[in-house]
């Protein structure tokens, strides 16, 4: 518990934390202001529609939960967080907590925020009235929460900043859709490549439900068996290597 | 209050500690002296358990560092003043470490005035100049009260002040009964600090000893005496079966003491205008004895081969 508030000490008394979750705010708020401006009368049926941009905010997020790590390594205060917590599976287990509930809050506020401005713009019926419909909305705040668990444990992993940003910003964002230009395979392996199976958890009410591997309950599962064994490995190693 | 024993680090091909095997008692300063790339900080980190030892282990207290409990409380450490978040405030950087190991908000604000930084504890940690980060750094040695205390090269960026300041500081922990173990390169300084010298070259133990004897091992110890009549002198003193030579207008006299040296003049009626003993600079000693250990040469060879013999 007292590495929770060390943690939250460390994350919040620092800049980037907080124009991370500003940026993200605004990029799936954005979104949807720009989607329900643009959209034609009567098209803008689908409550999970307003969440367009989680994708880029979740990016975002990762962004923020990487560097929460890898600042860490880049001004060796890494060191100093061992010498006083010499229990390092502890250490980083508590920072993996603070940024994750703060990704969780980012994203319920900018899923909410969205579907909220959404809302107000169009006079389509958005109300959020099925489970399949909370879920879209409610369930970015896990996504985004379980991506930061994945960005902590590349960057526990990477150490590097660039390094690890990179690597987060480009899987995130474009890797899974070109896996599908593998021939023959290319499109099942998407099917099982985690992002993909996040964004099934949140739009499971879509057109292409259909064809999903995964029930909804299912998709969540397995991205969150992702990020555990992701996060164990990156704890197994920073225990073995020297500071 | 620390005990090392065998202590090996590899990194990769590099043989960085080899097979070092020291104690640091309580109740005084003890330096730890080498030269570069010996394998100081790499030794310091060990203790804190922030490297693996290859082989071999080091103990505080017959604790590991890492069965300490709250080890902050117990073992306070200045390694490198630059290990701080340069966007985060001083008092932000003792604050997460003081709730860390459980200790009152209210010793953050002590140090930062033991310390003298209390007037820009709110400033961004960046925008320090080397002696205040090394005087934040020392403040976060110091939060815990910790008995067991490492210093590695604490006067580094320090104005003369400053110097003085942390000289006496450590002496008065010490005083306290705390384990104070300080590494520099500083050796005029360590000659005033340190009461006891554990000496490293390439990774090994070169020696274990109280400073003086360290000193007095390694460089001669000489008497420098002038005198009017200094031929008659020479003669006495090569009769008494002294090494003698000349030094410019005096002589360096070595196998006898300034006292002997002193009644031998009275005996022949030989008046002394200096009899001084020249003891060895902790430098000399420094020199001589790790020359072979020096990991990164310069050509500065003969120069430093001119430091050794050089009478002071």
């Amino acid at each position: 518990m007292t590495l929770l508030a060390v943690e939250r000490i460390k994350l919040f008394t620092t800049r980037s934390p907080w124009w991370c979750a500003l940026a993200a705010l605004a990029v799936v708020i954005g979104f949807a202001a720009i989607i329900s401006g643009a959209a034609p009368a009567g098209e803008l049926t689908e409550v999970s529609l307003t969440q367009f941009g989680y994708g880029f905010g979740m990016a975002v997020i990762m962004v923020l939960a990487a560097l929460s790590v890898t600042t860490e390594y880049r001004f060796s205060t890494i060191r100093t967080t061992f010498q006083a917590v010499p229990n390092r599976t502890a250490a980083l287990l508590a920072k993996t907590g603070v940024v994750a509930i703060l990704s969780l809050v980012v994203g319920e506020v900018a899923a909410f925020g969205a579907w909220g401005l959404a809302s107000v713009m169009r006079p389509e019926d958005l109300a959020l009235d099925t489970a399949a419909e909370w879920t879209s909305v409610a369930g970015v705040g896990v996504v985004f929460a379980l991506a930061s668990v994945i960005a902590i444990a590349v960057g526990i992993l990477i150490r590097h900043s660039a390094g690890a940003i990179s690597l987060v910003l480009i899987y995130a964002l474009a890797v899974e859709n070109l896996i599908q230009l593998i021939p023959k395979i290319g499109k099942d392996i998407y099917e099982w490549m985690p992002f993909r199976v996040a964004d099934r958890f949140l739009t499971g009410s879509g057109p292409a439900r259909a064809e999903a591997p995964l029930s909804q309950a299912g998709s969540l599962a397995y991205f969150a068996g992702f990020a555990l064994v992701l996060l164990v490995i990156s704890l197994v190693v920073a225990n073995k290597r020297d500071a | 209050m620390i005990e090392a024993a065998g202590l090996t680090k590899r990194y990769g091909k590099t043989l960085a500690v080899n097979d070092l095997s020291f104690s640091v008692a309580a109740g005084e300063v003890t330096g730890f002296l080498g030269p570069n790339g010996a394998g100081k900080s790499t030794t310091m980190r060990m203790i804190l358990g922030l490297d693996n030892p290859t082989s071999g282990q080091v103990r505080i207290g017959g604790k590991l560092y890492r069965e300490l409990k709250d080890p902050l409380r117990t073992v306070g450490a200045l390694l490198d003043a630059k290990w701080v978040h340069p966007n985060r405030s001083a008092r932000a950087h003792l604050r997460w470490m003081a709730k860390s190991n459980r200790i009152a908000e209210s010793r953050v604000d002590e140090v930062l005035e033991t310390v003298g930084l209390t007037s820009v504890a709110g400033k961004r940690a960046g925008g320090f100049s080397l002696g205040m980060s090394q005087r934040l750094g020392i403040a976060a040695a110091l939060l815990g009260d910790p008995e067991v205390l490492l210093f590695d090269e604490p006067v580094n960026g320090l104005d003369p002040e400053g110097i003085l300041w942390i000289r006496k500081f450590m002496h008065r922990l010490a005083d306290e009964g705390r384990t104070v173990f300080v590494s520099s390169h500083l050796l005029s300084e360590m000659a005033l600090t340190a009461s006891h010298l554990v000496v490293i070259g390439k990774g090994q133990l070169i020696s274990q000893s109280s400073t003086e004897d360290f000193v007095a091992r390694a460089a001669e110890n000489t008497v420098k005496v002038r005198s009017p009549q200094l031929p008659a002198l020479r003669t006495a003193l090569t009769q008494a079966s002294a090494q003698v030579t000349d030094a410019d207008r005096a002589l360096v006299v070595s196998g006898l003491d300034s006292d002997k040296i002193g009644e031998i003049a009275a005996a022949n009626q030989i008046v002394l205008h200096e009899l001084s003993p020249q003891t060895g600079s902790l430098e000399q000693a420094f020199m001589q004895i790790t020359g072979d250990s020096v990991e990164y040469h310069t050509g500065l060879e003969a120069e430093a081969a001119e430091v050794v013999t050089a009478a002071p």
